[in-house]
């Protein structure tokens, strides 16, 4: 019983998350990736991502070099180094990946806090679900390329919007299970005010199921850019992304010697989304206070 | 009971109602000239002013809603704009249906059976090295995008087993490919959900009380264990089914399945009001009759289980 007096959730929560090897080799992994992109373009040698290169003695354009000291990965089908296009697109997508996923669970905690604990609002925020859920994002999109720019900020923005509702269906149907429990039914008698039953005994109950979620929807934000650049909503050619990555390098697979240029970035995004998926479920584990002893 | 259907029916409707008539004002207010299609460039001005006219654009748009209500409570879904002009709405979906629910259906049943039989498995080998196994299948048809190891198996395996790239409706050895694909994913989530709901139930009393009771392991979780953790599987079964006619855009594109998938997408692209709303009016439907019948079946099944009036309310 000794160790129960000096107990905190948190660093509790860490120590157990350490014991868990494989996740912490993910999360250095992760680490060393979000560094390294953001050093890249300071180093040595570095080519623009989107700089075109063309051939001095002949004029034309270098399309689909081979890996060389001067490319270190290549050129692309226009002449474009693929290093620096990797790099640049890796950067984008995780820029994404983190603005979406922190945006869409905090409004999704917030409104599922709001639609499980407070009953008279619970039938008009279903109805709301109901329509945001059923109405197709694509309409949304195609309506908002014609009167935004088409870019980062736009699918960025539109991914936000209906985003959170997942979240919000996630976090209302825990706090549904709980709102009657005796300890808050006991709160409520005692007259504890509700910002208080909610952020001292709902909020603690959501932490392991929330980290889960957030560390899920940034790669699949991430995945989500990937099928916007599928359909030819994506991200422009300008704007170098896994996503337009992937869908350049789709053709290639049939071409042994250019295979590459598809199984690189299709790699990196493999090893991002394994990665988050481990931290976040070790990271749940870590947070049920069951593991802590 | 009855009563709690009841008003989920009338909420329903109500939903459905507000969706439709939020995407109908969505498309009506795209750009004007996207009704005229691929022929835009040949006509002049005063064609483009005849053909938005006689499409009823030019309306007010309580008008033109007025008038789409009153066709779609006829059961008319109207006739495609852009997309295949002048064919009627449910020509063309009675023509690519029964693609995507063939290789839908098939996929999901093998998906229920394996995933579930998977779980069960990893549930009763926790920490051995099935289970390993199992999750490592889990975490990869998880994590790496669909989009890249559909393209992968469609390129490998066709080479080492000679199967055909293409989807033709009259070989079936050319189904096998679009169908595994579907199903690894699927059965994946049914695994991981049922290990999860097996492993919640396994720590519960009334294991122990079985055990020493003096219960096999086996009968245990044949007779009890697996019918309380197959409870929660089913709440999404039901959307499941119904979800198979809206098809895989990357698998049907991937095999040229002249299916549902990527069908929305490009009416809505293309702008064919009638073909757009004639979709979303199904998935609507779909989607929350899903979750209505998927309701029920909880209750049918776990007698333990209320809708309607929350109990221990203060």
């Amino acid at each position: 019983m000794m160790k129960n007096i000096n107990y905190s959730y948190w660093i509790s929560t860490f120590k157990a998350f350490k014991k868990n090897k494989v996740a912490l080799f993910f999360l250095y992994i992760i680490i060393g990736l979000i560094a390294f992109i953001t050093i890249q373009p300071f180093l040595p040698d570095q080519k623009s991502p989107n700089a075109i290169y063309v051939d001095e003695a002949t004029g034309l354009q270098l399309i689909n070099k081979p890996p060389s000291k001067e490319f270190w990965l290549g050129t692309n089908s226009i002449g474009q180094d693929m290093w620096a296009r990797i790099w640049a697109g890796t950067r984008i997508s995780l820029l994404i990946g983190f603005t979406v996923a922190l945006w869409e669970n905090l409004i999704g905690l917030f409104v599922g806090l709001i639609w499980g604990y407070v009953r008279k609002l619970e039938g008009i925020i279903s109805v709301i679900y109901n329509v945001l859920n059923n109405v197709p994002k694509t309409i949304m999109l195609i309506l908002l390329a014609y009167t935004m720019k088409p870019g980062l900020l736009t699918i960025i923005f539109i991914m936000c919007i209906s985003g959170w509702l997942d979240s919000a269906r996630l976090v209302r149907n825990l706090v549904v299970t709980i709102r009657d429990r005796e300890y808050n039914i006991a709160s409520r008698i005692l007259g504890t005010p509700i910002y208080r039953i909610v952020s001292k005994n709902i909020l603690p109950y959501l932490v392991s199921t929330l980290v889960l979620k957030t560390t899920l929807s940034i790669p699949a934000a991430i995945g989500y850019e990937v099928f916007l650049t599928y359909i030819g909503l994506g991200l422009p050619v300008s704007t170098p992304s896994l996503g337009n990555l992937i869908s350049e390098g789709r053709g290639y697979i049939v071409v042994p010697s250019l295979r590459y240029q598809l199984m690189i970035p299709a790699l990196i995004l493999s090893t991002i989304t394994v990665s988050f998926y481990t931290i976040g479920n070790a990271f749940a584990d870590a947070s049920d206070p069951k593991n802590h002893f | 009971m009855i009563k709690y259907i009841f008003f989920k029916i009338l909420q329903s409707i109500f939903t459905l109602f507000l969706v439709i008539t939020i995407v109908f004002v969505l498309m009506r207010s795209m750009p004007v000239e996207g009704y005229l299609g691929e022929d835009y460039d040949k006509l002049d001005q005063v064609q483009k002013e005849v053909i938005i006219e006689s499409l009823g654009l030019r309306d007010p748009i309580h008008v033109q809603l007025k008038k789409f209500y009153n066709r779609i409570i006829a059961g008319d879904l109207g006739v495609s704009i852009t997309y295949r002009p002048g064919v009627p709405v449910a020509d063309i979906l009675k023509s690519k249906i029964p693609y995507s629910l063939g290789i839908g259906l098939t996929s999901l049943a093998i998906s229920f059976v394996s995933g579930i039989n998977l779980g069960i498995i990893m549930a009763e080998n926790s920490g051995k090295i099935l289970n390993k196994l199992g999750n490592i299948y889990i975490v990869a048809t998880n994590a790496i995008p669909a989009a890249i190891y559909y393209i992968l198996l469609q390129f490998y395996l066709t080479d080492i087993f000679k199967l055909p790239m293409l989807f033709y409706a009259d070989r079936p050895i050319s189904w096998i490919l679009p169908i595994l694909s579907l199903s690894l994913g699927t059965t994946a989530s049914y695994a991981l959900w049922m290990k999860r709901y097996m492993a919640d139930e396994l720590n519960k009393d009334y294991v122990k009380l079985a055990i020493s009771k003096g219960m096999k392991m086996k009968d245990v979780i044949k007779k009890h264990v697996f019918i309380n953790a197959f409870v929660p599987m089913v709440q999404y079964l039901p959307a499941s089914i119904l979800f198979t006619i809206s098809g895989s855009i990357y698998v049907e594109s991937l095999y040229s399945i002249p299916g549902m998938g990527g069908l929305l997408v490009e009416a809505i692209q293309r702008q064919d009001t009638t073909l757009v709303e004639a979709i979303v009016l199904i998935y609507s439907f779909i989607g929350i009759m899903g979750m209505l019948f998927g309701d029920i079946f909880m209750a049918l099944l776990d007698p333990r289980i209320k809708f309607g009036k929350s109990e221990g309310r203060i």
